[in-house]
C-alpha cells in the first residue's frame, strides 16, 4: 500500500491551484449516457425480478411449511447481513466454480435481484400482515376464488400500504447498482471509470457522474409519485 | 504463482476484521457528531440551517456511496499531493453516516411530543436545557434502535473502501483470492465474517424494536 499522507501542498503551489477540466468529460458524454442507460436497465429489471422473488418468498414465509419458511429466513439474513460488494464478488467470482459462468452484466442483475429480493421479502411480508383477515374471509364468502382473493383483496392493498418503503428501496437500489462497476459490468460508474483512466480527469468525471446519479434518484422518485397516483387513486377501505 | 488456501490465510482475512471494525467504528463517532448537529438543524427555528440540513441530507442519500468516496479521494488529492485511503474512507464515511443519523434522529425529535418543550420553554428553560435535559434524552430512547440497525448499514458500507484500497476485510479477501486463486473458500470466508459482525447487531435492533413498540403500545 503506497500513500503520502500529507494533506498540504507539497511543491509550494497555492492550494486553489488547481485547473478543473471538464472538456475530457463532457468530450465522453455520450460513453457516459450510455451507462446511465445500462444503469436504469439493470435498475428496473432488478425491481421487476425482486420483486417477483420477493412475493414467493413472502407467500412462503406467511403460508410454506416450515423447512421453506426456515431456507427463506436463511436467505434473508444472510444478504441482509453482508455486503453487496461481497455479494456480487461471489456470484462473478466463486459461482464460476460451481460451473455457473455468467457474464458481468448478468451476474450484476443476479446480483441485484437477490440483493433487493432479500430486503424487498421482509417489506412485502409486513404488508401482506397487515391485512385483516376478515377482509379474506369476506372474499370466501362472497365466493371469490383462491387467485382472486390473493390478487385484489391481499396483494392490491398491501402494495398501497408498502409503497413508499418499496420504492425508497428500489431508489437505494439504483445507487447501489454503481458497486457492480468492480466486476466490469457497463454501469454508469464504469464508463466513468473508463474515462478517468483516459484522461486523468478524475474529479470532474466523478463529480459529473454523482450529479447524473442524484438526477437518476430524483427522476425515479418523481417517477414513482407518479404511478402512485396513477395506480392507487382508489378511496381506501374503511 | 498459486498457493494453496492455508492457516496463513485464513488469519490474514481473519486479521483484517480489525481495520473494518476501527474504520465502522471511526465513521461511526464521527457520523455521531454530525448526525446530531444535522438533526438539530434540521429541527431548528431557523429556516436557512433547516434547508442546508435537508440539501445535505438529500445529497447524501442521493448519491451512490462509493460516488462519495471517489469525490472524497480524489477531491483531497486535488488539494494535497496523495492522500492516504484511510482518511478518505474515514472522512467519506463519517459524512455519509451524518446524513443518515441525521435523518433518523430528526425523525426521533420529532416523535417527543411537541409539549414537551413547549413545558420546558413555559418554565425558562433555554435551547441549551431544554435540549439536553427534556427533548434529547426521551429522542435517544426512540433512537436507539434504528441506530443499531444504520450500525450494520455502516459495516457493509465500509466494504466499499476497498476499492479506493483501503485494506480492511473485502480487500483482504481480494488480495488472498489474487494470490490462491480459490474465489469460493476466499469470498465465503469474507461473507461469514461480515455476517458473524452484522447477524447480533441486526437481532439486537429487532430485539429493541420489538420492546419498544411493546412499551409504547396504547
Amino acid at each position: 500500500m503506497r500513500y503520502r499522507a500529507r494533506l498540504g501542498d507539497a511543491a509550494g503551489r497555492s492550494v486553489l491551484d488547481y485547473q478543473f477540466n471538464f472538456a475530457p468529460v463532457f468530450r465522453n458524454f455520450d460513453q457516459l449516457l450510455a451507462g446511465a442507460l445500462v444503469t436504469i436497465e439493470l435498475s428496473f429489471g432488478a425491481m421487476i425480478l425482486g420483486t417477483i422473488v420477493a412475493i414467493a418468498c413472502a407467500i412462503g414465509k406467511t403460508a410454506g411449511p416450515k423447512p421453506v419458511r426456515w431456507l427463506i429466513d436463511a436467505y434473508i439474513e444472510l444478504i441482509r447481513n453482508t455486503p453487496f460488494l461481497v455479494q456480487i464478488f461471489f456470484i462473478f467470482f466463486a459461482l464460476p466454480a460451481l460451473g455457473i459462468r455468467l457474464s458481468p452484466n448478468v451476474a450484476a442483475l443476479t446480483a441485484l435481484t437477490v440483493n433487493v429480493g432479500a430486503y424487498a421479502t421482509e417489506i412485502i411480508r409486513a404488508g401482506i400482515e397487515s391485512i385483516n383477515r376478515g377482509q379474506v374471509e369476506a372474499g370466501v364468502a362472497l365466493g371469490l376464488k383462491r387467485w382472486q382473493i390473493f390478487r385484489n383483496i391481499i396483494i392490491k392493498p398491501a402494495l398501497r400500504t408498502i409503497y413508499p418503503a418499496l420504492t425508497s428501496q428500489f431508489i437505494y437500489l439504483m445507487l447501489t447498482s454503481s458497486v457492480v462497476s468492480v466486476i466490469s459490468a457497463t454501469d454508469l460508474a464504469a464508463a466513468g471509470n473508463n474515462i478517468q483512466s483516459q484522461t486523468f480527469a478524475a474529479f470532474e468525471v466523478y463529480l459529473v457522474i454523482t450529479a447524473m446519479y442524484l438526477v437518476l434518484a430524483l427522476g425515479f422518485s418523481a417517477l414513482f409519485s407518479a404511478v402512485q397516483r396513477y395506480a392507487f387513486n382508489y378511496p381506501l377501505a374503511r | 504463482m498459486i498457493r494453496p488456501f492455508g492457516i496463513n490465510e485464513f488469519w490474514f482475512i481473519v486479521m483484517a476484521v480489525q481495520w473494518t471494525l476501527a474504520l465502522s467504528a471511526v465513521a461511526f463517532a464521527g457520523g455521531a457528531l454530525g448526525g446530531l448537529a444535522v438533526a438539530l438543524a434540521r429541527v431548528s427555528p431557523a429556516a436557512p440551517l433547516r434547508y442546508a440540513a435537508l440539501g445535505f441530507i438529500r445529497l447524501f442519500q442521493g448519491t451512490p456511496l462509493l460516488m462519495q468516496l471517489f469525490l472524497v479521494f480524489f477531491g483531497l488529492n486535488i488539494f494535497g499531493s496523495g492522500v492516504n485511503p484511510w482518511v478518505a474512507a474515514a472522512i467519506a464515511l463519517t459524512l455519509h453516516a451524518s446524513a443518515f443519523l441525521g435523518e433518523i434522529w430528526r425523525g426521533c425529535i420529532e416523535a417527543v411530543p411537541k409539549g414537551q418543550s413547549e413545558a420546558a420553554w413555559a418554565l425558562g428553560l433555554r435551547y441549551y436545557d431544554r435540549m439536553k435535559s427534556i427533548v434529547l434524552p426521551q429522542a435517544a430512547k426512540i433512537a436507539v434502535a434504528p441506530t443499531v440497525g444504520f450500525l450494520v448499514q455502516l459495516i457493509k458500507g465500509t466494504s466499499l473502501a476497498s476499492i479506493i484500497g483501503f485494506v480492511e476485510l473485502t480487500r483482504a479477501g481480494q488480495i488472498i483470492n489474487n494470490a490462491t486463486f480459490d474465489p469460493f473458500t476466499v469470498f465465503g470466508l469474507v461473507a461469514a465474517l461480515y455476517f458473524i459482525l452484522c447477524w447480533p447487531l441486526s437481532i439486537l435492533a429487532r430485539r429493541m424494536e420489538a420492546r419498544f413498540a411493546v412499551a409504547t403500545r396504547r
